[in-house]
């Protein structure tokens, strides 16, 4: 089937399967190969990405369902002056290892932090449970998510 | 200088993970590339009468389908174990072959028998469902301790058992037992695990039959030793014909470094076919048929005098295979296990026997620590025990058995010799850390709220920097284990060091080259570490078992040191003097007595551009070196763990968990408490957390994440991370390791505290809230 996505900004129509998730059509056709696929159970988050500025986990949409609508990737959060504050806080604060669930874990971050003000740490990780990191024990993590959203208020995002 | 050796120094390799720019084997796209689904056994084990294929391959988009009798008709060799152990008596391990497709009988389940290669994912998906496979199911044996009296899986291998292993003096210690005046005797579990690095393995097998060349890019920790067992055990391709690639890979912990099935059917397929496949594990596939870890069955008695004297540790251990041996299976509950009992203490006689046995489950295997976690859980479970019925405080008894700082090197009943160490100081800085003192009165403080508070210690110990090749040659390594690294100078100056090591996680771009940084006197900037790829580093021998800095780092610092020495023959000739007469002090060649000089940059300019060298001085500038170590390297510390139950419910939290290690000099302290946070978060997921079940009939209950209880951001506290330091005593770093610890010391010291509050002293992993609160029943029965 057609479908016209705008994905980072770019409008893009693609062509694909009816049953085609909106991460195999982002990874398999667009190249956008940030958004991470860990789980067969939509429990581990790496493929987590922005619809209309949802936090949507990538395997668990029909890329049809996603037709004519706004997706953000990890890709899309950088610009050429810069990375986003919240990509940012998570290497400032040694909040990765392997890398594979940081794309999911920082887009979950992100929009975490735009619909709440003020987070404990305690609300953070309880709003991070649907997203698993094998390597670090999530204390550092909690710690650039608190980060990340002091610079996003200072940055006025 | 703000970022050499010691320096908090940002990751170098974080700019393409945070942005998606990584570069996992998944990622990986090559034109023309098709795909590969694997048919796997529904059952643990049964005899494959026949497979047909026909209606899979008039599939769509169905390219070939391959079986166990392709594999055994192209005579394929099976997957090899690479450690020979010898049973008490003398005889080899029992070694079953280990097919790359299961032919005529299958031994756990999820194990493959066929491979369906497709245009698309999808297309060789559904088409495995087409394959059809005659099964003859067979009784399973499942559970280890049942394994030796139970029917033989293999008709030549007798009760179940690969061999019957013994280390320590086994009548010193009846002798010890039977004089002692207190014996304290435990039976416990170590609950299987599943490793769950976040990215599933994966693959991309390519083949140009214009060149005969094969390349195969795969999630591997150790991509050298994969192209070894592919070219000398499994014969697929010649070494010099085979280039494997390890490139981003999403953690390991263990489970990447074996050598499994699927990889090995890919790469063989592409070249017998003349395609590019790739396969890419899903999360379910993952569960069953990655090596897990753990799974012993343990009884153990510890002697004491009157005074509480450790005199004697005896242990009999059941160790759970699996179906087959995986790559280093067998070396994991004998030299990775028996030889770690003696722990931190003094504890004169020691005695062990292993016997591992067989079963129809998925093979097991090392997973973060390896046999490491099991001897230090055993060991401080029981000495926790043992206070417990001395009625003396579990700290002191561990310090009055302690092996003392004035006593090393220290030679222990169980084959190692712990070449330094100060246990007391990581304990007592643990016990300040942790208001030891102060936790009476919180205990009190929580019981007015309702609340069962207790507090656990563990004191652990590990082998690390695996190995001397000699001792580990002898003790039956079918490899030596030294590492390989290269410093190579650009003309410019910027620097390509090469590493036989791999990360996947653990932060040697940036680790190494701060390392290679400080020595040469350049910035981090210009330092850029390559690893990972058998087309560019002569040999490597991986990433596993914390040894990367300390066997690897090593090999740099030994590479560096040539590099300094090549230049300051270039420096003298440069300036016209003798070498004795050039000192170097990075990042400057100095002319001594004289304001004459050349830095490290020009150096490596004059080694390129050189128009007037002598004869004895060779242009370039890059040295190789290898490095074997001299002995293990032996991280150790004291961990201390804080929990509240509630006792209407079970559930227990963590409120404080304190970490003091002591892993020798850090070269980025930031990476290093990385390291420990993510250890002791797998440490608690075995402790509370994780269990991979399997039914009777072998049939996985827990194969998905929604019933493998992984450790969660809310499952966890903030830890409290300190460090003491006593410098290793024979590697150029001074360094020990420390990507295990956290997985070692942390489970006694979890399960210790709930049974601390409870006031119990047996139960086992993991402390689910059923558990726990089955065990504050069973106290308050005893109580009433």
């Amino acid at each position: 089937m057609e479908l016209n996505l705008n994905v980072n900004g770019r409008n893009r129509s693609v062509t694909c399967r009816a049953n085609a998730t909106l991460v195999d059509v982002l990874r398999e056709q667009l190249n956008l190969t940030g958004a991470h696929v860990g789980c067969d159970t939509s429990q581990c988050g790496a493929c987590t990405v922005h619809l209309n500025g949802d936090a949507v986990k990538a395997c668990t949409i029909l890329a049809a369902q996603c037709d004519g609508q706004a997706i953000l990737t990890i890709e899309g959060l950088s610009s050429v002056d810069g990375h986003h504050p919240m990509q940012a806080a998570f290497k400032n604060c040694h909040a990765l290892q392997c890398g594979f669930c940081t794309p999911g874990m920082i887009m979950s971050a992100i929009d975490l932090v735009q619909k709440n003000d003020d987070l404990t740490e305690a609300q953070i990780r309880e709003q991070l449970e649907g997203n698993l990191c094998r390597c670090t024990g999530y204390q550092n993590i909690a710690a650039a998510v608190a980060e990340g959203a002091s610079a996003m208020k200072e940055a006025g995002q | 200088m703000s970022e050499g050796i010691g320096q908090r120094v940002l990751r170098k390799e974080d700019g393409r993970f945070i942005t998606g720019k990584g570069r996992y084997t998944d990622d990986i796209k090559q034109v023309g590339q098709t795909f590969a689904y694997f048919v796997r056994s529904p059952h643990a084990h049964a005899s494959v009468n026949g497979i047909n294929i026909d209606a899979a391959l008039a599939a769509p988009g169905v390219i070939a389908v391959l079986t166990g009798a392709d594999v055994t008709a192209d005579g394929l060799g099976g997957l090899p174990c690479g450690w020979m152990i010898h049973s008490k008596d003398g005889s080899e391990m029992k070694q079953p072959h280990h097919p790359v497709l299961a032919d005529t009988k299958v031994n756990y389940l999820g194990e493959p028998v066929a491979m369906v290669i497709a245009d698309s994912a999808l297309e060789a998906k559904n088409a495995a469902e087409l394959v059809e496979v005659d099964w003859q199911e067979l009784d399973a044996v499942v559970f280890a301790g049942a394994a030796q009296s139970a029917t033989a899986i293999y008709p030549e291998i007798a009760n179940n058992t690969c061999y019957e292993w013994s280390l320590g003096d086994g009548d010193a210690v009846e002798a010890a037992m039977a004089n002692a005046a207190h014996v304290t005797h435990i039976e416990i579990t170590n609950n299987r695990l599943i490793p769950n690095a976040m990215e599933p393995r994966a693959a991309l097998a390519e083949y140009n039959p214009g060149s005969d060349e094969l390349t195969l890019h795969t999630t591997s920790q150790n991509p050298h030793l994969t192209r070894l067992i592919l070219t000398a055990f499994v014969q697929i391709a010649p070494e010099h014909k085979l280039r494997v690639i390890a490139p981003d890979v999403g953690g390991g912990f263990g489970s990447k470094i074996f050598v499994y099935s699927e990889e090995t059917a890919l790469a063989w397929a592409a070249k017998k076919l003349g395609l590019t496949i790739k396969w890419t594990a899903e999360r379910s596939e993952a569960f069953l048929a990655d090596a897990h870890g753990r799974d012993h069955v343990t009884t153990a008695d510890l002697a004491m005098d009157e005074a509480g004297n450790f005199l004697a540790f005896k242990v009999k251990t059941i160790a759970n295979m699996g179906a087959y041996l995986s790559t280093f299976a067998s070396s994991v509950p004998t030299y990775l296990y028996g030889t770690l009992l003696a722990g931190q203490y003094r504890t004169p006689a020691i005695y062990v026997e292993v016997d591992s046995v067989f079963t129809n489950t998925a093979p097991v295997d090392a997973y973060r620590g390896a046999g490491r976690p099991e001897a230090t859980y055993l060991l401080e479970r029981i000495v926790t025990k043992a206070a417990v019925e001395l009625g003396r405080d579990p700290a002191d008894l561990r310090r009055q058995n302690f092996i003392g700082k004035d006593q090393f090197p220290y030679e222990t009943p169980v084959a190692l010799t712990y070449d330094i160490g100060d246990y007391e100081a990581s304990l007592d800085k643990a016990l300040d850390l942790a208001d030891y003192a102060g936790f009476g009165a919180r205990k009190e403080a929580a019981a007015a709220k309702g609340k069962l508070r207790g507090i656990g210690l563990s004191c652990y110990i590990e082998a690390c920097g695996l190995a001397p090749s000699q001792v580990a040659g002898a003790l039956g390594a079918g490899v030596g284990l030294w590492e390989s690294g290269e410093v190579r100078v650009n003309p410019t100056g910027s620097i390509s060091v090469l590493t036989g090591s791999h990360s996947h996680g653990q932060g040697h771009e940036t680790t190494f080259a701060q390392l290679i940084a400080d020595k040469l006197g350049v910035p981090v900037d210009d330092v850029d570490v390559v690893h990972g790829d058998t087309g560019k580093l002569d040999f490597g021998l991986g990433t596993y078992g914390s040894r990367s800095l300390a066997v690897g780092g090593s090999a740099l610092v030994n590479a560096a040191d040539k590099v300094i020495e090549k230049g300051r023959l270039i420096a003298a000739h440069l300036l016209r003097t003798d070498p004795e007469n050039i000192e170097f002090e990075a990042p400057v060649y100095q002319m001594k007595n004289s304001n004459e000089s050349k830095t490290f940059q020009e150096i490596a300019f004059a080694a390129y551009v050189n128009h007037d060298y002598p004869e004895n001085l060779e242009p370039g500038l890059a040295e190789k070196a290898f490095y074997d170590p001299g002995n293990f390297t032996y991280p150790a510390g004291t961990h201390i763990c804080e929990v509240e139950i509630d006792p209407e419910t079970g559930v227990t939290e963590i409120v404080q968990f304190v970490a003091v290690d002591d892993f020798g000099n850090l070269i980025n302290p930031m990476i290093v408490e990385g390291q420990v946070h993510g250890g002791i978060a797998q440490g608690i997921g075995q402790a509370m957390l994780e269990q991979a079940v399997y039914d009777d009939s072998g049939q996985l209950v827990t194969g998905s994440y929604m019933d493998y209880c992984m450790p969660r951001a809310d499952d966890l506290p903030t830890f409290v991370v300190g460090m003491t330091c006593t410098p290793c005593t024979h590697n150029p770093l001074g360094a020990k390791g420390c990507g295990e610890a956290g997985a070692i010391g942390s489970p006694p010291a979890v399960i210790n505290a709930i049974l601390n509050a409870v006031g119990e002293t047996d139960m086992n992993m993991p402390a689910t809230p059923e558990r726990v609160w089955a065990l504050v029943q069973r106290s308050a029965t005893k109580a009433a």
